[in-house]
């Protein structure tokens, strides 16, 4: 359980982070969104203890994070931006560093070190170098040493940043796996991300938090959500798509030619759309249900705070 | 303990893991034998100690130190990996003891490995060989608090050869406050108790005892205090730099 309050931080003049209220909870897995520069990684500094906060207090199971900050340290794994580590030594060195710093030893040590290999894949790399690994395998080996003690909490900055699209989707089942009685807290400007991992969402921007609920009510802020776009295959009178029950606007793009009809807010249109394409027989070749525009959505809650 | 230990032992193969630590090394056995037979006049002096050899080891530190000190914290926050050992639960004067310990280890082993010197001073005559151990203590305790300097001069800045040359000023003016050129210049006008306090700070005036096998209760603590000192100056300096 963690619990933000008030939390604010400045650097000199420049605010970084203000005024930031919130609880994560067990099974929370937390998608934090936002500009460059809008302080996530700022209050992902302060959670794991790096930064000391201007302002506010940190709780986390009832801890405070100024008073406790070792026995909190211990029960997060965190994956710092850039995901920096000793590049001159190997893989199994580094971890097997880290988790006696930890607090592993003997058996324990070893069990856990092979354990976290084997599910990050690092079998290939164990002996090599860090510094002369590809970026998806520095960040792989940074997400094996956030996850080397099975910590209670999850913090991961950019986990998925500069890896190929199987590596990507292989983190990511990773951190649904993980999640299940965990919190996770992963940042990233990859919206998708978010609606493939994540059940929570929080967009800061300028150091504020401007939305916080399920990826689901970001969707539906999109005046795209549950639109329906269609394509024909050659002209025909379109002007009755816009005369439908339900039907709120129409619009055409001129370029490619697809047409979306947005509904009012709460309906679904999908049904009259195809009765009418059939009453019609329009040349229809293609037709989908928009699942809303998250890269709208998001240009729209962050450009109205600069 | 066990924290400090852990740290120690990374930082140390750190250092042999690049070439570091073996270059270090064989500068240091390379300039120390050259200032001994050369420049101290080793065989000239037709004495059986190491005299020649313990008088050069401050202005040999001088330089030297600083190019194993400097990289300490500097790297560390340049790559960003401080974020990583900050957010693991062991303290930051852990973490400084353990840089520092390791540090310190390569500056006794390159010290240990001038031992042939020792053994040719062995075999030519009969030295005071309490006293060469005397001196060999203080040239590593003198070592440590150059270490601590350099340290703390790596904790100001991200760019390791800022923190190598603000490292030697540093120590430079805590070798020559004991020296002739800097004293001269307050003899005169000065107060005898500002001159005495002046050349208390040298390592020199500290140092020159040692090198002749006295170990004094007041030298031994102004070494110890010296690095703690620094030490101290640089785990505060990097708490606040720690970020930026």
């Amino acid at each position: 359980m963690i619990s933000v309050k008030n939390l604010s931080k400045s650097f000199g003049h420049f605010s970084a982070v203000e005024d930031l209220n919130f609880d994560v909870k067990p099974g929370d897995i937390v998608g934090f969104l936002g500009p460059n520069g809008a302080g996530k990684s700022t209050t992902m500094k302060m959670l794991t203890g790096f930064l000391q906060p201007t302002h506010g207090s940190i709780e986390i199971f009832d801890m405070s994070i100024a008073q406790h900050t070792k026995d909190i340290q211990e029960r997060i794994g965190y994956l710092p931006e850039g995901a920096p580590a000793y590049g001159d030594m190997t893989t199994y060195q580094f971890l097997k560093f880290i988790a006696e710093v930890r607090g592993f030893r003997g058996k324990d040590k070893e069990q856990r070190i092979r354990n976290v290999i084997e599910k990050i894949e690092l079998q290939d790399v164990v002996n090599r170098p860090i510094e002369n690994l590809s970026k998806g395998f520095k960040r792989r080996v940074g997400l094996a040493q956030a996850l080397i003690h099975d910590p209670d909490i999850l913090i991961l900055d950019e986990p998925t940043d500069g890896l190929d699209p199987n590596q990507k989707h292989q983190v990511r089942e990773l951190i649904t796996q993980l999640a299940q009685d965990k919190i996770v807290i992963i940042s990233t400007h990859i919206l998708e991300e978010v609606t493939a991992v994540c059940n929570r969402v929080m967009i800061i921007a300028k150091g504020k938090l401007l939305f916080d609920d399920t990826p689901l009510r970001l969707q539906q802020r999109s005046r795209y959500y549950q639109a329906v776009t269609i394509h024909l295959s050659y002209l025909a009178d379109i002007s009755g798509l816009a005369e439908l029950e339900g039907v709120a606007e129409m619009e055409v793009e001129q370029k490619t030619g697809h047409v979306t009809l947005f509904p009012e807010p709460g309906q679904h249109i999908l049904h009259e759309v195809t009765a009418h394409v059939q009453r019609a027989k329009l040349p229809v070749d293609t037709l989908f249900i928009e699942q809303g525009r998250l890269d709208q959505v998001f240009r729209d809650l962050t450009t109205e705070v600069a | 303990m066990a924290h400090i230990f852990i740290l120690f032992k990374r930082e140390f193969a750190g250092y042999f893991a690049s070439p570091v630590a073996y270059v270090f090394i064989g500068i240091f056995l390379v300039l120390s034998s050259v200032f001994a037979f050369f420049i101290g006049g080793f065989y000239e002096r037709g004495q059986a100690d190491l005299l020649a050899f313990f008088n050069f080891h401050p202005w040999l530190y001088l330089f030297l130190v600083p190019a194993i000190a400097m990289r300490s914290w500097a790297e560390e926050r340049k790559s960003g990996s401080i974020e990583l050992l900050m957010t693991l639960p062991v303290s930051t004067w852990q973490v400084t003891l353990g840089k520092f310990l390791a540090a310190w280890s390569v500056l006794g082993l390159a010290l240990i490995l001038t031992f042939p010197l020792w053994l040719t001073v062995n075999y030519l005559g009969e030295p005071d060989n309490g006293i060469i151990v005397a001196a060999y203590l203080g040239s590593w305790l003198m070592a440590g608090a150059f270490l601590a300097i350099g340290m703390c001069m790596s904790a100001l800045s991200k760019n390791q050869i800022i923190a190598f040359i603000l490292a030697i000023v540093v120590c430079f003016l805590f070798v020559v406050s004991g020296s002739s050129i800097v004293l001269d210049s307050f003899k005169g006008w000065a107060p005898s108790l500002l001159l005495d306090t002046v050349a208390s700070f040298s390592f020199l005036t500290h140092f020159e005892a040692m090198a002749k096998g006295v170990i004094a209760l007041n030298d031994l603590g102004y070494f110890f205090l010296v690095t703690v000192a620094w030490l101290y100056a640089g785990l505060l300096i990097i708490e606040q730099k720690k970020a930026d």
